[in-house]
């Protein structure tokens, strides 16, 4: 597949976007100023931006606790990221969701939920709503492999695949879940690359080349809009940091340091660098402007965050129900 | 005969309350099928799921047929997935859509109660008002006929106790329909908790829409003895024993809270006011149930009007049992009911 130079650059700067944002988050936690588990997705940014970038703003996503990359990704407001890890009145959910539960409703972002597997049939449900009202808008699920051990992707995928609903399901199978090995709870291959083609279109890619991902998120969203169904596509990656927090906050001792080197050399955002830089599409002069504008979007967003003001007692109330 | 082909007999009796007279009387079933009907005529947004919704008997009539009317894409039977279908339904209303999600028996919400609690109930308050959850779920409590431990859970109790969902227990035909189309109204996650003793009803039902109000109980019978706040069916059981009752010239005022989230603790508050001694009766078990919670509350804000402890008459703190000597002995109704009544009437501290 041709993908044009300019394609190109767009995501790998979104990539490093949500790279230096994680690494931004990552550095300050132990400062706690913010006083929420973040879960970071370093070493998985290829698979939000590959896929997110054949989206419509309209289209929906459902993400997970893990879900800063799927927000930016989409192209939800980074400001309002930073102020809610903040846990501020300025924060995508005022200081009630936390950074597990980040929503953008102008981008079709409807919220993320923290209970592993919870937000995989909200997004079925978001598909099926396109598909009553008859829009072309499809969804598009992010969950892990802690996820897919959970009784809800079956019962949802059949629904799915009954229904024909416009929904792709990405499977982010990043080897653990906290500190269990995926070895250690799942048996074989997913049964879901098993299922009929007609069905459901499935493929297991190497979720850390974002070309590769590019390629699939193309077919699997046309597929979709043009209502020939669901797809399930497990995206290979690697949890780079631990489950929650900083890194100095992994416990010690439940994989090897070797592992996660091996990793790091397949780092999405660093071998795509390479390859930009050996094609002669990515300069260092356009490579240091997108770090400074990065780095200067991010300031702002913090400096932001911090003079935002925070909820009070007389906001604790407030959304108890809506009228 | 099994107690589902029980056919409306009965009519409701006639609440003091009822103020709409020269009106048509129809089966309960019939009032929550049009209530369901108007709905989906008025909003193309609205949709009707559930295991057998498009089967014979529509989900004891209170479906039946609407899929004909208002096709398959509208009114759909469901695979046997209570949580991802309540997520499913989660997910259209945020889409949305209104989805009315029927259950024959609360029994299967324990199957979908990640959906309920953990997302449905908390998605307006976790995302700051950004979003909200319009959904109905309907569910029928089962009784008798040897239903057993698992066909026939009285499960208000456990909803009542989370924040986040408004929680209805309609008990006449009028109600059912005005309080159905009030939860397809409300922009928040709706459970109405029926039971299958209404469905012997008939009852006065405009044939125009309606809404009754959630979260506002209704006087059915005036008194200045004692106050009963009853739930559900054990309204009418209420409303008999106290009909009996005034011929002793006990004098009992009975309540229906119709909706026990939010619970309309004004009306109950200054009836206790007026007697002083109350009786709460609920079809679900007794520990830390709906009998437990309006009892705390009004200790907690009308403890200067109690002349007497207050009676609770709930089922016992067990499995409902299969055989009907055993459910005899297991269900509650007229008889304690009035028990309750005059222990409560005549205890004098």
């Amino acid at each position: 597949m041709k993908i044009s130079n300019e394609k190109k650059l767009e995501l790998f700067y979104e990539m490093l976007r949500i790279r230096r944002v994680q690494e931004r988050i990552e550095a300050l936690y132990m400062n706690d100023e913010m006083k929420t588990p973040v879960h970071l997705c370093i070493g998985q940014e290829a698979i939000s931006v590959g896929f997110c970038s054949l989206l419509q703003k309209e289209d929906y996503i459902s993400s997970n606790h893990r879900g800063h990359g799927h927000y930016l990704a989409k192209g939800g407001d980074l400001n309002a990221l930073i102020a809610e890890l903040h846990c501020k009145t300025g924060g995508c959910s005022k200081g009630f969701g936390g950074s597990m539960h980040l929503i953008d409703v102008s981008v079709g972002h409807l919220g993320s939920s923290a209970i592993v597997g919870g937000g995989i049939p909200i997004g079925t449900g978001l598909g099926l709503s396109s598909k009553m009202k008859g829009s072309k808008n499809v969804s598009m699920i992010f969950f892990g492999d802690g996820a897919a051990d959970e009784g809800v992707l079956y019962e949802s995928l059949n629904f799915a695949m009954l229904k024909k609903l416009p929904v792709i399901y990405v499977l982010e199978n990043n080897q653990w879940s906290v500190c269990s090995h995926v070895s250690a709870r799942k048996a074989g291959e997913n049964i879901f690359h098993k299922a009929p083609s007609d069905l459901l279109f499935s493929s297991k890619i190497d979720g850390n080349d974002i070309l590769s991902v590019y390629e699939i998120a193309k077919q699997v969203v046309e597929r979709a809009r043009n209502g020939f169904g669901p797809s399930f596509i497990e995206c290979e990656t690697y949890r780079i940091l631990g489950h929650a927090g900083s890194l100095s906050q992994d416990p010690k001792g439940y994989r090897d340091q070797e592992e996660i080197e091996q990793w790091k050399k397949k780092c999405p955002v660093i071998n795509f660098q390479t390859i930009l830089i050996q094609d002669q599409i990515l300069t260092t002069s356009i490579l240091s402007e997108m770090e400074q504008r990065i780095s200067y979007e991010i300031d702002v967003a913090f400096s932001n965050a911090k003079e935002s003001p925070l909820p009070t007692k007389e906001d604790l109330y407030t959304y108890i129900f809506c009228e | 005969m099994p107690w589902s082909k029980i056919k409306p007999i009965e009519n409701e009796p006639d609440f003091c309350s009822e103020k709409i007279k020269d009106c048509r009387r129809i089966s309960y079933h019939e009032a929550v099928r049009e209530g369901v009907y108007q709905a989906l005529e008025q909003d193309p947004n609205v949709f009707v799921m559930g295991q057998g919704v498009d089967d014979p008997s529509g989900m004891f009539g209170a479906t039946k047929n609407l899929h004909q009317k208002f096709g398959k894409e509208r009114v759909f039977d469901t695979p046997l997935a209570e949580t991802a279908l309540t997520g499913m339904a989660v997910g259209a209303a945020l889409g949305g859509m209104r989805p009315i999600y029927f259950h024959n028996r609360p029994d299967f919400l324990y199957l979908a109660m990640d959906q309920i609690v953990n997302h449905a109930s908390k998605w307006y308050f976790m995302f700051g008002g950004k979003v909200s959850v319009p959904l109905v779920i309907w569910t029928c409590i089962g009784r008798g006929w040897g239903s057993a431990a698992q066909h026939s859970q009285a499960l208000q109790g456990l909803f009542m106790h989370i924040p986040g969902i408004k929680l209805v227990m309609p008990s006449t035909c009028f109600d059912a329909k005005g309080l159905m189309l009030s939860a397809v109204k409300d922009n928040n996650p709706v459970i109405i908790m029926d039971h299958r003793f209404n469905f012997k009803q008939n009852g006065i039902v405009p044939d125009y829409m309606y809404t009754v109000p959630i979260g506002k109980g209704i006087i059915r019978k005036n008194g200045r003895d004692v106050t009963v706040i009853a739930v559900s069916h054990l309204v009418t059981d209420s409303f008999y024993v106290a009909q009996e009752l005034m011929s002793e010239k006990i004098d009992v005022e009975v309540i229906d809270p119709r909706t026990l989230r939010p619970l309309d603790e004004e009306i109950i508050l200054e009836s206790v006011a007026k007697t002083g001694r109350v009786v709460i009766v609920d079809n679900g078990w007794k520990t830390a149930g709906v009998t437990a919670e309006i009892s705390a509350m009004i200790v907690e804000k009308a403890f200067k009007f109690l002349k007497a402890p207050i009676g609770r008459v709930a089922c016992p703190d067990l499995p409902t049992p299969a055989g009907y000597t055993l459910e005899d002995a297991y269900y509650i109704g007229k008889p304690e009911i009035k028990e309750a009544i005059l222990k409560v009437y005549s205890y004098r501290g």
